[in-house]
């Protein structure tokens, strides 16, 4: 434990202890959540710069690139934008709830961020049940998208909110049961005691992270795609679909309002993306033993980086879904797909086999309900079209 | 429906990705003030007044005949005819114009005017860049004149064209007037 690695904990403790006594607990409180603001809101901007720059090279194009060097100053204009616009509420809105919805959203999205360990003792609550809370903060987003779409007295708005609604709920499912089997593993709720249980190796030089598992691969997986659904990312960001719903329930939102909500969604992002680097990459765990000298958080902060890059990637390649495909996807595909990852995780814990058995039976065990899902969850009909009404 | 779509079209955005670093055919992008592409020949916008010589009202081939406003759709040409003459290229007295005016604002850049033109006078331009803070958006014949070899550097084809009729015209006039010497030849 070098003097680098616990930087911010060491920090964190000499400033706390500036204050009198009685006063310590409260600001050591207050500094981690000023440091968590502090960092990811950097990171928020600093996402949608390079996002977009990212998408522009995907698209053959450059992105942003006029404000400061490089467009890095970007966010920063688009900040002072949004601040300054017009902040314009319905005449008809329900004008408390209009109000309180983009602070629904970010306060919980905030507190979500509480229970992540993003380095080596580097968590600002240590709670025994942490991804019970996380999971539990995480769906109060949906209260706040169907606030924001029903105050808004728009058909727009309350439909994009009620697509929210039914997508959030849905992916909800699989977003847990993809988790499950990493509790199982570690037999712990506490997201640090789960960083813990994938320390060590295997075979001396692979680490002993869930991912390099059959049943943690197809959970990471499944566990992305249904994080993806859950931040309304790309493929799956129907509920502010703007070729059909405008911008779904977040029509009647302008100015800072709007910049909360897009502040929202990002946070959720990363939180999500945070407990997908817990759960299945290791946490901060260095890939290597050599690789223990770099800081615990700076491995957090790649792997973190890492899935954010692949976030931007898919959103460049796919299309949107559309309503009926994207629940069906969720219910027919993901969490039967689920179901079977619980099944093959527990095979794995509990069968007394060879290693390279259990990796033989666990993947086909997987891939067998894979093919056949995959080739049958869209229905039967699934290559031929009918178009009633262009006929 | 195994997810072989999804990642072949990882790989073709990845391709982008990374190509667009050193491969120019994958970033197309020209960054306009400070890139230009070179106009094309035949592109046109405003329409311009072509002048001989160094001189441009001197050199104005406009003989003021009013063709050109005449069959502007937009009515956006107004000429006046100016009272004294001077001399044009065969050496023939010709009109010119005292006023020479186009209403930027209501020329819709069809190129008509350049069409009927029966003295190559009125030609279309190549020049884009013309938003200014300046309400009136008329020009003067002053600003309108641009010279012949301005003429040749846009639209090389045509000005040759146009140059090589013009010359072919003075040599016959030139022919015509030494082979009348006097009365006593007929």
């Amino acid at each position: 434990m070098n003097a680098l690695d616990q930087i911010f904990v060491s920090l964190q403790r000499a400033l706390a202890g500036l204050a009198p006594v009685p006063a310590r607990p409260l600001l050591a409180m207050i500094l981690n959540i000023a440091g968590l603001m502090a960092v990811f809101g950097t990171c928020f901007a600093l996402t949608t710069i390079l996002e977009r720059k990212i998408l522009g090279r995907m698209q053959n194009r450059f992105g942003p690139n006029r404000v400061g060097p490089c467009g890095l100053f970007q966010p920063l204009a688009d900040g002072i934008k949004m601040l300054i616009k017009e902040d314009i509420v319905p005449f008809s809105a329900d004008k408390t709830l209009h109000f309180l919805a983009p602070l629904a959203l970010t306060v919980p999205v905030w507190l979500a961020f509480a229970v992540l360990p993003f380095g080596r003792n580097m968590s600002a609550v240590e709670l025994d049940a942490g991804i019970l809370f996380f999971f539990a903060i995480g769906s109060a987003s949906e209260l706040a998208v169907f606030m924001a779409g029903w105050s808004s007295q728009n058909k727009y708005s309350l439909l994009g909110a009620m697509r929210a609604i039914a997508q959030m709920i849905s992916y909800e499912v699989p977003l847990v049961l993809a988790g499950v089997p990493v509790l199982m593993a570690a037999g712990s709720l506490s997201l640090p005691d789960i960083v813990q249980a994938q320390s060590g190796f295997v075979l001396g030089c692979v680490p002993r992270w869930n991912v390099f598992t059959p049943w943690g691969l197809a959970g990471f997986t499944l566990f992305l795609i249904a994080a993806a659904a859950e931040s309304n990312r790309c493929p799956f960001d129907l509920p502010e679909g703007e070729s059909e719903l405008i911008a779904g329930y977040l029509t009647e939102y302008s100015g800072f309002k709007y910049a909360l909500f897009f502040l929202g969604e990002y946070l959720g992002l990363f939180a999500v993306t945070g407990l997908a680097v817990t759960l299945f990459l290791g946490g901060w765990q260095a890939p290597a033993a050599w690789l223990d000298w770099l800081p615990s958080w700076g491995w957090f902060a790649a792997k973190f980086s890492a899935l954010i890059f692949l976030f931007i990637w898919v959103r460049a390649t796919l299309p949107r879904l559309r309503l009926d495909q994207l629940l069906m996807f969720a219910w027919k595909f993901l969490v039967p797909l689920a179901l079977v990852n619980l099944f093959v995780a527990a095979v794995w814990w509990k069968w007394p086999a060879p290693l390279t058995a259990r990796w033989l039976v666990c993947a086909a065990l997987l891939a067998a309900p894979y093919v056949w899902l995959g080739r049958t969850w869209n229905g039967p009909t699934s290559q031929e079209r009918h178009y009633h009404y262009a006929e | 429906m195994l997810g072989r779509g999804i990642l072949r079209g990882l790989v073709e955005t990845w391709r982008n990705f990374q190509g667009s670093y050193y491969d120019p055919a994958r970033l197309t992008t020209v960054q306009y003030p400070e890139e230009k592409l070179p106009p094309q020949e035949n592109a046109r916008t405003i329409p311009f007044l072509v002048y001989d010589g160094d001189d441009p009202m001197a050199g104005l081939r406009c003989t003021a005949c009013s063709i050109c406003a005449a069959e502007c759709p937009a009515h956006c040409i107004h000429i006046v005819k100016d009272t004294a003459k001077k001399p044009d290229y065969l050496g023939k007295m010709q009109l010119q114009p005292k006023v020479f005016n186009i209403d930027m604002a209501v020329c819709m850049e069809c190129g008509i005017c350049a069409e009927v033109c029966p003295f190559d006078s009125i030609k279309m331009d190549h020049v884009f860049e013309l938003s200014s803070s300046d309400p009136d958006m008329v020009l003067q014949k002053t600003d309108l004149a641009k010279s012949n070899d301005y003429f040749r550097k846009i639209h090389p084809t045509e000005a040759a064209a146009v140059d090589a009729a013009r010359a072919a015209e003075q040599r016959k006039a030139q022919a015509k007037k030494e082979a009348v010497p006097g009365p006593s030849a007929v």
